[in-house]
């Protein structure tokens, strides 16, 4: 059982709903990524993604874009993220997931990343830019090296897809609240729950939702109605204006979600 | 034989394909089956083939560029008129093909990305024409280097957001194109202007620049009575290359040459010439050549032209190019300005930046062929780059 399945086996029996934090690797340097992974953690982060910087990130905002520019201007690619996974390893067995898009890991190689990836610590990979259509040889080697993959399911997807996609998906599933980009915004999208629903019917997986979330507002909003829920923009915020802040930050987003056990 | 339609996926062979987040997987699948449903649709041909020709101005003359033959002393060099074409480019047949569709699908607002401004103003002249809200992108880079489309786009009733993130070129405006895309997918069509990106565009938009090839099949045929031993078209997405060299792919005598931009120099940086400095990977949506660094991260890219300044090409091409069927070349920012100079002084006609770019081929390549039949394809009218041939032909622009 990979750790990400370990986490939501726990949580369920925690009856708690999960906090999923997301960072771009490397911004504003590669060295100080796993001290905020820790950081995090202590905040109450149960699952950490790590971004993989790409010059062109169709499906993010201007901040996680910028994080981005900022990464890869420091020297950060992705041996350089599976480094900084491995240097967290030694400390910590919080899930670690790799999110970033194909181009990055088609130069890197499938088998390759497969491996190395597993080497470093990392549970799971999730490509923004790979629709299940395209994605059989890359679920294929990830599965057979004992690496989750999440895909992406959105509010636009017919029941088919979203059948395609449970499919392909191990770990969890992660919904897109809204149609758009990455960031934040000031309601949860009326269209959220009915993609929580409709998910529920199609499969058992876990499901964390995702996109725009950035207050404890939103986090009590969802909490209990979702497996985890994923923090992404406001985390890349916070770590770019004051880091110093970012235990406390993510503290006040998790409050919402202490379960019985905390 | 090759084939010349895409899989059902939208592969030619291992490019192309659909590479989007999720959101847009859906309102790919209902343009695939409403321009599906069209294709069949007599009366949906009827309209555009009006349109192309009583709006347009189809046909386009095959023009015998007798001066400028004469001058190099080889092959017969014809020209196809696109320039000749509303709006001054090819880009018009594509955006009146998809303006049609997004009528269909009952969209009112248009998004597109403009690189040259070329495929923008002709996007807002279609928006005018169907009263469609229109939005283009543009790179700040760009908007500074062609700020007469700018205007005339504005001039139509287009809003022109600048984008200013990465290189602030065409790649950059394509990428905020897609966010705004995934935004506001449920109201918005994405015009998207050239052979490029996910399925379906690439075989919808080459289809709708088809006419071009076709035309020039029986125009040269009537002025000739045989097929051109060469076509030549520039490539930066590839759209006006690949509606001229498609419906002579399986015509086995006729060598098809693209000509990218090899800007101003062979080092990465520098050029557009993604065949002889690129590999395969994937760039907003579609599997293809592109141009990248060791980790996969998009390399920028010049040419003097900013409708060939782009770091991928289009996965046809890609396709082509892998199967020796098309010949993929490059000429640089001095070769394309100064086959500008001699096509306007031999024939008179200014070309556009991107369209001298198969001039200077075709100049340079005739002499070495002579009796055989060339077929440029004139893209685009060099009036919005003025400002640029002033800039590096100073000599002419002292008072």
């Amino acid at each position: 059982m990979t750790r990400i399945a370990q986490l939501f086996e726990r949580l369920r029996a925690e009856n708690r709903t999960g906090m999923i934090a997301y960072l771009t690797a490397g911004d504003p340097n590669p060295e100080s990524t796993a001290g905020f992974v820790a950081s995090m953690e202590r905040a109450g982060a149960d699952l950490i993604e790590l971004g993989v910087p790409f010059s062109d990130p169709i499906a993010d905002g201007p901040v996680i874009q910028q994080a981005g520019d900022r990464a890869i201007k420091a020297g950060t690619n992705l041996a350089r993220v599976l480094a900084i996974a491995a240097e967290i390893r030694q400390t910590s067995q919080i899930p670690l997931l790799l999110f970033t898009y194909l181009n990055p890991a088609l130069r890197y190689g499938f088998e390759r990343l497969a491996k190395d990836a597993k080497a470093a610590g990392i549970d799971g990979c999730l490509l923004t830019d790979v629709s299940v259509e395209e994605a059989g040889e890359y679920v294929k080697v990830m599965r057979d090296a004992g690496l989750d993959t999440v895909f992406l399911a959105a509010p636009t997807s017919t029941d088919a897809r979203l059948k395609l996609v449970a499919e392909y998906s191990s770990g969890f599933i992660y919904l897109v609240s809204r149609t758009g980009i990455t960031g934040e915004q000031d309601n949860i999208s009326s269209s959220a729950m009915p993609l929580v629903d409709r998910m529920r019917a199609i499969t058992k997986l876990p499901l964390a939702m995702g996109f725009g979330i950035s207050t404890p507002a939103h986090v009590a909003s969802l909490a209990g109605k979702v497996e985890a829920v994923v923090v992404g923009s406001a985390i890349v915020r916070q770590i770019h204006s004051d880091s110093s802040k970012l235990e406390g930050f993510l503290r006040d987003l998790c409050g919402p979600l202490a379960g019985p056990a905390a | 034989m090759i084939s010349t339609q895409p899989d059902a996926g939208g592969h030619f062979g291992p490019y192309g394909g659909r590479y989007v987040p999720e959101v847009l997987m859906s309102p790919l699948e209902e343009l695939q089956n409403v321009y599906a449903e069209a294709r069949l649709d007599p009366a949906f041909h009827a309209e555009l083939d009006h349109l192309l020709k009583t709006y347009a101005g189809r046909p386009t003359p095959l023009y015998f560029a007798k001066r400028l033959s004469a001058q190099l002393g080889g092959a017969k060099i014809y020209i196809k008129r696109e320039d000749l074409l509303h709006t001054g480019a090819h880009k018009i047949n594509n955006c009146l093909g998809q303006a049609l569709l997004a009528r269909r699908m009952g969209k009112k607002r248009i998004i597109a990305e403009t690189g040259a401004g070329q495929h923008g103003v002709a996007t807002a002249t279609v928006c005018a024409l169907f009263g469609l809200d229109c939005t283009v992108y543009m790179g700040e880079e760009d908007m500074r280097r062609q700020r007469l489309n700018v205007f005339r786009m504005r001039l139509l009733g287009a809003t022109v957001v600048p984008v200013t993130s990465g290189s602030r070129t065409l790649k950059d405006a394509i990428s905020e194109a897609m966010r705004d895309w995934v935004t506001n997918v449920s109201h918005t069509h994405y015009l998207l202007g050239s052979a490029l990106g996910a399925h379906p565009y690439p075989a919808m938009v080459r289809d709708f620049h088809r006419v071009i090839g076709q035309e020039a099949r029986e125009q040269i045929l009537e002025a000739e009575g045989r097929l051109p031993d060469v076509a030549i078209a520039c490539v930066g997405g590839g759209s006006n290359a690949i509606g001229l060299f498609h419906p002579f792919i399986e015509d086995d005598g006729v060598r098809l040459i693209g000509v990218e931009a090899g800007g101003s120099g062979a080092e990465l940086g520098l050029h557009a010439a993604r065949f002889s400095g690129g590999s395969p990977g994937v760039l907003q949506g579609t599997r293809s050549y592109l141009l990248q660094d060791e980790d996969g991260q998009i390399a920028l890219t010049h040419s003097v032209s900013a409708g060939l300044d782009y770091a991928s090409v289009g996965p046809e091409h890609a396709w082509l190019h892998d199967l020796g069927r098309a010949e993929y070349r490059s000429c640089g920012d001095d070769q394309a300005i100064a086959a500008a100079v001699t096509l306007s002084r031999t024939e008179g006609i200014i070309p556009a930046l991107e369209s001298a770019h198969a001039v200077a081929e075709a100049i340079r390549i005739a002499p070495e062929h002579p009796g055989e039949i060339f077929i440029v394809n004139l893209s685009g009218r060099g009036d919005k780059d003025i400002d640029i041939y002033r800039e590096n032909l100073k000599e002419m622009d002292q008072a």
